[in-house]
């Protein structure tokens, strides 16, 4: 054994397998640098009245985003309200019905509606609900939001129908039950705590949208429920409060920036910990 | 026959909402090209390679916009692609078990932050550090070199590459993870009675087991940094140059259609925007359909 | 006794293959019939196309009559949900609904089957449970879930959520295959006590099982039935030679 290439391939091994302990820390380290960030910055705008009171303009202190975080819940409202029912059907198809050459092509569509850049879904919902309605609205801030959940609702539902087991669908259709109540009533049931995981993820997805709604749902400073009318939301307002030159804006930015990753975290955490406990059965 | 009549029901209804998805997909494609009709009326393929973008004289071109997107993406990759391999094989072949879910969740978590957050702390925290730290060292000793050469003024080309980078390592390095982790362990220990050292059996076994998949993942990807929006908006300088300075302000393309379409005045202006996006969803539609189909034929053959 | 299913010249296949091959057979009412034979002879086959449960999986293809009290199951005018209704089944592996409770295990065939006094739910789950010799040992557990069981204890449940929807018929698809040798003494009890209510065909490639709980065996060999007789017969008496090779244990 040549004992000097030998060195050499034990040296290139070591540096290499470094090299991916170093990415891995990176990858880390990025994201605490992030988060530590933005909780140590946003932390010290946030009080009572953030939460429940309005922006006011520059100088003027104890504004707060109310507007903005129920706007939000709002407009992500309205996209569940669509994507969530076709969502899941659309699922329940390619899962259930799917033995035909119309799956495969839905499918993969899906697969590549998810990769669809998100402000061209604002441009879309622009050009279908803005024009004809002559107005911001959050409803088209909800349509746009709603074009970029559906792919991943329909496919989430897909994926975890399909890990109910055949002989779950026998046992119940043995029992003389008729199909459409076996898939909805069985094993929809069965795969539904991973159904709402994946939906919640959806959710904080698109809840932390920004450019699909800058010519959709617009903004308002005002509290505002009304679908018709545009409607604040948080990630706008960090939008026009980061890019605006006042520092106390650019703090209110970041508070909330904060508010906003607790609500990432916090769905994204919970999910992890709610499909673990599943799998542990 | 009432229970079959439940039976074709939910069957009809479930197809009916399935085939959706295919019809929105045409929808976006009719009105992406109703929309652009205007633009595309008036300058015709010209628009994809003229370099003007002037609203007051209402001469729009795309290519400076082309030129960011493509651009700022290139380096995102170039800087992404190391590290996401690295923590793919970090998480699928080095990592001890005891710390693999939770390094796992914490790569997930980078793509679930919102994009505006990155914009946010990529303008207030990596700009400066950029401007002050990173890009005058590199004035001062490559500064010779068109790529960095210009004014450090901290947002513009390299800090929009930088930004997008952080954004698709964890596309990229959770695929490629789940990629490796197909790998059959019988052809790793194949490997390693044969003398192999570990590096060896990962470049040698894993990555050409691999290959496919990991240029679906690629591209997978590079499609994600092409369509992205608030991050590179806020750090990129948003100015329609074409530049060779990694230092100098640029513009892409979701860039300039989130900073003008709610200011675009005229008609022309907004079909021209709306062209845009139309290019944009062509591009990153290109990329991820071979990317689905590359990831999607790796899985099968396992 | 009268014969509560007539199979005539019955086929099955998968996709291109034949699984059984022109079944011809009688199944005593309130009998028990076993189906013997060596792993892949088509038994299971056999008795999934009785409840018309095997055309459940692509590709598969059944012709042939089979009637139950006269009428065939195959016919068009036929609907396999109400079949299923009056034949029942316990699959080989014990498959509770998983999302539910004990009680809602049992029940989930009656409220899906349209039946939505509480009462009467409760009134038939409780009997169920203790027809399937269950009731004891879960009484005081019925809301917890059904996967927190024993194997044994969910195979009991998986027969007592059949009979609670009052089937005719039973068929047994090898229920005792995944049962330790004690949950497979009960489940063999199980069948004694219930067989004067219902028929049952039960499938099992255990020789002694057969001889100890049916009036009758089938033996199934290739897809085809080679013999098919009394089970005191069959067993000290086997007509054929390869039944007798089997049933000495000489193959399989």
């Amino acid at each position: 054994m040549s004992s000097l290439s030998y060195l050499k391939r034990r040296a290139v091994n070591s540096l290499m397998l470094v090299l991916s302990y170093g990415s891995a820390m990176f990858g880390v380290a990025v994201l605490l640098l992030i988060l530590l960030y933005t909780m140590a910055r946003g932390a010290s705008a946030i009080n009572w009245d953030f939460f429940v009171r309005l922006p006011r303009p520059t100088g003027e202190s104890g504004g707060g985003i109310a507007n903005a975080i129920v706007g939000s819940f709002v407009v992500v409202g309205v996209a569940s309200a669509i994507a969530i029912p076709i969502g899941i059907m659309a699922g329940i198809y390619l899962a259930e019905f799917g033995k035909n050459r119309l799956a495969p092509v839905v499918r993969y569509f899906a697969d590549v509606l998810n990769g669809i850049p998100s402000i061209v879904a604002g441009i879309v919902a622009y050009t279908m609900v803005v024009l004809p309605m002559h107005e911001f609205s959050a409803f088209s801030g909800g349509v746009a939001l709603s074009l970029l959940m559906l792919p991943i609702i329909t496919r989430t539902s897909e994926e975890l129908l399909k890990t109910v087991p055949d002989t779950i669908r026998e046992a119940a259709l043995a029992l003389g039950i008729p199909r459409w109540k076996v898939t909805i009533f069985i094993v929809l049931r069965t795969a539904l705590t991973g159904i709402i995981t994946g939906i919640m993820l959806a959710v904080a997805r698109v809840g932390g949208e920004t450019a699909p709604l800058l010519f959709t749902a617009f903004n308002n400073s005002f509290m505002s429920l009304r679908l018709d009318q545009p409607i604040s939301t948080m990630t706008v307002l960090i939008y026009n409060y980061a890019s605006s030159p006042y520092r106390d804006w650019n703090e209110i930015a970041w508070g909330t920036a904060f508010v906003l990753i607790a609500i990432v975290l916090v769905v994204n955490i919970v999910s992890k910990l709610f499909t673990k406990a599943k799998y542990a059965l | 026959m009432k229970l079959a009549t439940g039976d074709r029901t939910i069957r009809f209804l479930s197809t009916v909402f399935a085939s959706m998805i295919l019809l929105l997909i045409a929808v976006i494609v009719y009105e992406l090209f109703k929309g652009s009709e205007l633009s595309i009326g008036r300058f015709g393929l010209k628009f994809l390679v003229t370099t003007t973008w002037d609203p007051v004289n209402e001469v729009f071109g795309a290519l400076p916009f082309i030129f960011g997107t493509i651009v700022s993406s290139v380096i995102a990759l170039i800087i992404a692609l190391p590290i996401s391999i690295g923590i793919a094989v970090f998480l699928s072949e080095l990592a001890p078990q005891a710390i693999r879910p939770s390094v796992s969740l914490m790569i997930e978590l980078l793509a679930a932050i919102p994009s505006i957050i990155y914009g946010l702390w990529g303008l207030f925290v990596m700009v400066p550090f950029l401007q002050m730290y990173v890009e005058p060292v590199l004035s001062r000793y490559f500064g010779s070199i068109p790529l960095f050469g210009g004014v450090p003024i901290g947002v513009g080309m390299l800090a929009g590459g930088i930004i997008l980078s952080i954004m698709i390592i964890p596309t990229i390095a959770s695929i490629s993870r789940d990629i490796f982790n197909t790998v059959p362990m019988l052809y790793k220990e194949a490997g390693f009675a044969l003398g192999m050292t570990r590096w060896e059996v990962i470049s040698k076994i894993v990555f050409p087991h691999s290959r496919s998949g990991l240029t679906g993942a690629v591209m997978l990807g590079f499609g994600r940094a092409l369509g992205e929006t608030m991050a590179v908006t806020m750090v990129i300088g948003n100015a329609p140059s074409i530049s060779a300075s990694l230092f100098a302000p640029s513009y892409t393309i979701a860039s300039v259609i989130a900073n003008e379409f709610t200011e675009a005045t005229t008609k022309l202006y907004v079909s021209s925007l709306i062209e845009l996006a139309l290019i944009l969803f062509a591009i990153s539609m290109v990329f991820n359909a071979v990317a689905r189909l590359l990831v999607s034929r790796e899985r099968i053959v396992q | 006794m009268a014969k509560k299913l007539v199979i005539e010249h019955l086929n099955a296949w998968f996709g291109a293959v034949q699984a059984i091959k022109d079944i011809t057979i009688d199944i005593e009412e309130n009998g028990v019939t076993a189906v013997i034979g060596p792993s892949g002879c088509g038994k299971t086959t056999f008795v999934r196309c009785l409840n018309r449960i095997h055309e459940v999986v692509d590709s598969a293809r059944v012709s042939g009559r089979v009637m139950l009290d006269g009428i065939d199951i195959y016919s068009k005018t036929s609907d396999p949900v109400l079949v299923r209704r009056r034949i029942g089944m316990v699959f080989q592996k014990p498959n509770p609904f998983p999302t539910m409770s004990i009680f809602e295990n049992v029940a989930a065939g009656l409220k899906l089957n349209g039946i939505k006094k509480k009462d009467r739910i409760a009134d038939t789950v409780e009997q169920s449970l203790k027809n399937a010799a269950l009731w004891d040992e879960v009484k005081d557990k019925l809301f917890k879930p059904a996967t927190t069981l024993s194997g044994g204890q969910q195979q009991r449940l998986c027969i007592a959520r059949t009979i609670a929807i009052e089937p005719e018929i039973v068929l047994m698809d090898e229920p005792a295959s995944a049962l330790d040798p004690i949950s497979t003494a009960r489940i063999e009890e199980l069948i004694q006590q219930i067989k004067e209510r219902y028929t049952i065909v039960i499938v099992t490639h255990n020789m002694q099982q057969a001889a100890r709980v049916s009036d009758y065996t089938g033996f199934f060999l290739l897809g085809e039935l080679i013999e098919f007789n009394r089970t005191s017969d069959i067993f000290t008496n086997p007509i054929d030679k390869r039944t007798e090779d089997y049933i000495t244990g000489r193959f399989g």
